[in-house]
């Protein structure tokens, strides 16, 4: 029994990850939004919070762009706020 | 996979729709997000056993970039940094060179229950299943540790892990401890409940460090590094603080406040056997729950049929060591007719226990309330 649990525990292991597509839904400037925040992650990080303001969703563009270092063109930043809030947005 | 065959669960806050999606060497579990891969614990689990079986324990990754295909018989463990002995290890190494050493301890995501915080605060919306409790085996990190021989220098190590972002520029995940906080219950461990770990919980070695948060529990450890400074990577310096606050709770509106890292987690206890909205049938019958600490004894877990206005001590279950959930049950005498507002509350032999008031802060950490759980009898 021990040595089945050494050879388990020294095996190779393989997965393939589940990529169910969960797209971007329509909305203003949407292929932005697809091609700057899908490279890093599911679109499911967006549709997953609670609903943000401007105020909030521009401090996770930004935390995306300056801290997790995604190549976001500064003049793209309010572009895709505005997507953001379109789809999970609050006054 | 097509959208249609999820079958979706509610989780109690807004955009709290999720679907069950089972991972490879996982069964269905609540999906947060599946690139990098976030899944939950169903809550039901909890009531099923102490220890979460592997295929459920929930899953949480910071970055995209995770190995797929991991070889156990050439994975390495570099010890590395301020050390006298540089090493590199092998799994066989940590079993054969060290000894054998086993802990039941609960690793809890420093953001679980972040979905239940009022005011929400944004970050990965978990409810109280992104927790679990498992029998690690390993060697521990303190004699892999005397076997490099630690520096005079040496302040903290860091743990990396075969995370990688995707992109060049994204901070890699990287941990760090201070030296004076390691303890000998600190694991490398190469099993979780006596098989190999899952890959996405870190397979074929992951750090345990009982007592604190699982963002320290570096999965798929790759290298261990002593390092004379205090680390300043983004994980450490700017992700994953608390406010240094009397309770480590704030308000929305203040600023300015310091921070530390977020470190041990807060005493807590829940309900395992009645959902927060369920109708009971009328009768006496046993209510059921887990409760643990940050490594300190429990005292009690008190039980509230109303409210918390009265309480009585709930029956504590089997001892698993300090670091384990530990089962408890109370009898409910239900009236039809009638509703009541249950309540559990863990208390430790030195006084720590759970707040009447929601801590909040804007990470959405370290929630211990006294959870309450609202039924009807029919």
């Amino acid at each position: 029994m021990k040595t089945l649990l050494l050879l388990a525990a020294s095996a190779i292991v393989t997965i393939a990850l589940p990529r169910p597509n969960i797209p971007f839904k329509p909305g203003p400037n949407v292929d932005l939004a697809t091609a700057n925040c899908r490279t890093c992650h599911s679109a499911a990080y967006v549709y997953t919070q609670p609903p943000l303001n401007r105020a909030q969703w521009t401090a996770e563009v930004l935390k995306m762009k300056n801290v997790y270092g995604a190549p976001i063109d500064p003049a793209n930043v309010d572009k895709i706020v505005d997507y953001l809030l379109s789809q999970n947005g609050k006054p | 996979m097509s959208a249609a065959a999820a079958t979706t669960v509610q989780l109690p806050f807004a955009n709290g729709t999720r679907p069950l999606v089972a991972f490879p060497q996982k069964r269905d579990l609540i999906m947060l997000t599946p690139r990098p891969p976030q899944l939950e614990t169903p809550f039901a689990i909890f009531d099923r056993g102490v220890l979460t079986p592997n295929d459920a324990f929930f899953v949480r990754w910071h970055l995209a970039g995770i190995p797929t295909t991991v070889d156990g018989a050439t994975h390495r463990i570099k010890v590395h940094g301020s050390v006298k002995r540089p090493l590199s290890l092998s799994v066989e190494d940590l079993r054969t060179k060290y000894e054998r050493v086993e802990i039941i301890a609960v690793n809890q995501c420093s953001g679980n229950s972040r979905g239940l915080f009022a005011p929400r605060v944004p970050g990965g919306q978990w409810d109280n299943g992104a927790m679990g409790n498992a029998r690690w085996t390993g060697a521990r990190l303190l004699d892999v540790l005397k076997s490099a021989g630690l520096q005079e220098s040496a302040v903290q190590i860091r743990f990396h892990g075969l995370e990688k972002p995707v992109l060049p520029t994204t901070p890699p995940f990287i941990k760090a401890l201070s030296i004076d906080d390691l303890d000998p219950n600190m694991l490398i461990a190469y099993e979780m409940n006596g098989e190999p770990l899952p890959l996405l919980n870190g397979y074929p070695v992951r750090l345990v460090v009982p007592g604190w948060y699982a963002t320290y529990w570096m999965k798929m450890l790759a290298e261990i590094e002593a390092i004379d400074t205090v680390d300043d990577n983004f994980w450490m310096k700017t992700a994953y603080r608390i406010p240094d606050t009397p309770g480590n709770t704030v308000t929305p509106t203040d600023k300015g406040y310091p921070t530390i890292p977020i470190n041990k987690m807060t005493i807590r206890s829940f309900i395992t056997n009645v959902t927060n909205g369920a109708t009971l049938h009328p009768g006496t019958q046993t209510i059921r729950g887990i409760a643990f600490t940050n490594g300190e004894r429990l005292k009690k877990v008190d039980f509230s049929s109303d409210g918390g206005t009265t309480w009585r001590a709930a029956t504590l279950g089997p001892n698993y060591g300090n670091y384990s959930f530990r089962q408890w049950e109370a009898p409910l005498r239900a009236e039809r007719g009638k509703s009541y507002v249950l309540a559990c509350r863990a208390t430790a032999v030195d006084g720590d226990t759970q707040t009447t008031v929601p801590v909040w802060n804007p990470g959405g950490y370290l929630r211990n309330v006294i959870e309450t759980y609202t039924v009807g009898v029919a």
